[in-house]
């Protein structure tokens, strides 16, 4: 009661909320193509990849405002994302070995670029390390306003580029031999996905990142067979993920928010694998109990 | 109706000049020339690894040609594009992603819709009736991941079928799948050629070429021999196609 009276009248917790909801509905949106197509690594990637783009973007420009930032860690995740694609299209390479070297690489000249950033005198660069595990506390009410903002447009895109979409992660092939331009409308969903990805780091910092992309997604899928249900709960899970993490973090000092966050959308996993109708573990065990007592039943039959 | 560029004899359906397709080093089509008769029932056999697949997917610019020209209706394959449908092979895709059969037969429809719009009723309509052709019709609302292997390879045919091209290329639409099915496809294979349509279709079983084509294509990398079936589908021809290793001879008949 107390927290749900802190959460519309405590205007920090009110914003942090906010935010993390905002970013965790459209990353769980996002995240279930990620998830159907077999990429959740990619996700992974890009929020490892975006490290040395938010250090390069200060180092420019001196600012540590949240758009400046954003941006850099946003062309950082997408140059990051071509690396990979270029790597498995031009060598033999397959994409697991390739997500991998670029997560690296790039996630190591973010850590350098950091470390030497810090060395710098000036104090202007402290807070760029919150960025590692983000720190929600920060955000302010414009932030949440271009999470949101943002994770709508890139929403809308989503919607209406849906039947392509959804060509592209069940059968690529198949729409490029009707003429359709599959590379362009795979850009384009990567580029939305590198958007999702990007908006949630200053909450939830580039480690965990590619939890919110793959955790929500893996949940709804347990729970529903249609690819329009599956996006909507796990936009809504990410959400709820989001809200509950904040909420519980800020219970007691020194509980982080966005691993909270995550271990919310953990749980959500966990929960789902285990007793969703049909796909469940419990469901399933029951199933088997159910054939195994009618065999006995068929045999005992004179 | 359609302009015929050569005035006479009406354009052939495929033309494939000097085709050679590579993956890596290793030549998977080696300069291949074919032709496919409008209105004819084809086949394309061959052993493993003869480059069938590769060359319907090289028709539809799946694969980067490394050398020759390919000619649909006597356009350039990019101008040509709706007047194929493809039926690809069904371990091709993930049978478990989340849609329905009506769904899956829907995207049949995605080429010509045009961006943003979404299949409507008139859509769903020809989906139901490509359902219904291939003995579907009751499976509409099912979950894809629920379904038989054959039921599969209906689905794909149907969907094929709402692409309402004048060319079909389908690849092992045969491979693995129950009587019934097999009886579904043929009568879908026939129906084609009825209207005059152009049907090609990737085929491993010898014994049964003879009953449901009119043409054939012996490949095994180059292309051995084609014609109507009853000059090109020799025991010769199947030796040279397939080594010393034919399967089984021809029955006797």
């Amino acid at each position: 009661m107390e927290l749900l009276h802190a959460l519309f009248f405590d205007y920090t917790l009110r914003t942090v909320a906010l935010g993390a909801g905002a970013l965790g509905a459209v990353a769980g949106a996002l995240g279930s193509f990620a998830v159907l197509r077999r990429q959740s690594l990619l996700g992974d990637a890009i929020s490892h990849a975006a490290l040395p783009g938010i250090v390069l973007a200060f180092m420019l420009t001196g600012s540590r405002a949240t758009p400046v930032l954003v941006l850099g860690a946003a062309l950082a995740g997408w140059v990051g994302t071509l690396f990979v694609l270029a790597i498995v299209r031009r060598s033999r390479i397959p994409e697991d070995a390739a997500l991998g070297i670029v997560l690296s690489v790039f996630f190591g000249l973010g850590l350098v670029l950091l470390t030497f950033v810090q060395r710098s005198p000036t104090a202007a660069q402290a807070g760029l390390e919150t960025f590692l595990f983000g720190q929600a506390a920060t955000l302010l009410e414009q932030d949440v306003l271009l999470i949101a903002g943002v994770g709508s447009i890139a929403l809308v895109a989503l919607a209406l580029g849906w039947k392509e979409f959804k060509l592209l992660s069940f059968d690529p092939d198949f729409g490029r031999s009707m003429g359709l331009p599959m590379t362009r409308i795979d850009v384009a969903l990567t580029t939305l996905l590198v958007v999702a990805i990007v908006l949630g780091l200053q909450t939830v910092g580039v480690v965990l990142m590619s939890a919110m992309v793959v955790a929500p997604a893996a949940a709804a899928r347990q729970w529903t067979d249609s690819l329009g249900l599956m996006v909507v709960l796990a936009g809504a899970l990410g959400a709820g993920a989001g809200v509950a993490g904040t909420l519980v973090s800020s219970m007691g000092r020194g509980i982080p928010t966005g691993p909270t966050i995550v271990l919310a959308a953990s749980i959500f996993v966990g929960v789902s694998l285990l007793v969703a109708p049909g796909r469940g573990l419990v469901a399933g065990r029951l199933r088997l109990r159910r054939v195994r007592q009618q065999v006995r039943e068929g045999e005992s039959e004179p | 109706m359609r302009p015929d560029p050569d005035g006479g004899a009406p354009p052939l359906a495929i033309e494939v000049n000097d085709l050679t397709v590579a993956y890596r080093e290793q030549p998977v089509l080696w300069d291949v020339d074919v032709s496919f008769r409008q209105g004819a029932l084809t086949a394309i056999v061959g052993p493993n690894g003869a480059g069938k697949t590769t060359l319907i997917r090289a028709i539809l610019g799946l694969v980067p040609l490394a050398a020759g020209m390919v000619r649909i209706l006597g356009r350039a394959p990019e101008d040509a594009r709706t007047e194929v449908a493809y039926v690809p092979q069904r371990g091709s895709v993930d049978w478990d992603f989340p849609t329905s059969v009506l769904d899956l037969v829907l995207m049949g429809t995605y080429g010509r819709l045009g961006w943003f719009r979404r299949p409507g009723a008139a859509e769903r309509d020809r989906a139901g009736e490509a359902l219904e052709k291939v003995g579907m019709e009751a499976f509409a609302e099912r979950q894809i991941s629920q379904l038989s292997g054959g039921q599969q390879q209906r689905v794909f045919l149907a969907r094929a079928l709402v692409q309402d091209a004048r060319i079909y290329l389908m690849d092992e639409p045969f491979q693995g799948v129950d009587a019934r099915t097999e009886t579904a496809i043929v009568e879908v294979l026939r129906e084609l050629r009825a209207r005059g349509n152009t049907v090609i279709v990737v085929h491993h079983a010898l014994q049964t070429v003879a009953e449901y084509f009119d043409e054939v294509v012996l490949l095994n990398v180059r292309r051995i021999a084609s014609g109507p079936v009853e000059e090109a589908f020799t025991d010769e021809n199947l030796r040279l196609a397939y080594g010393g290793r034919v399967p089984f001879l021809r029955s006797a008949g």
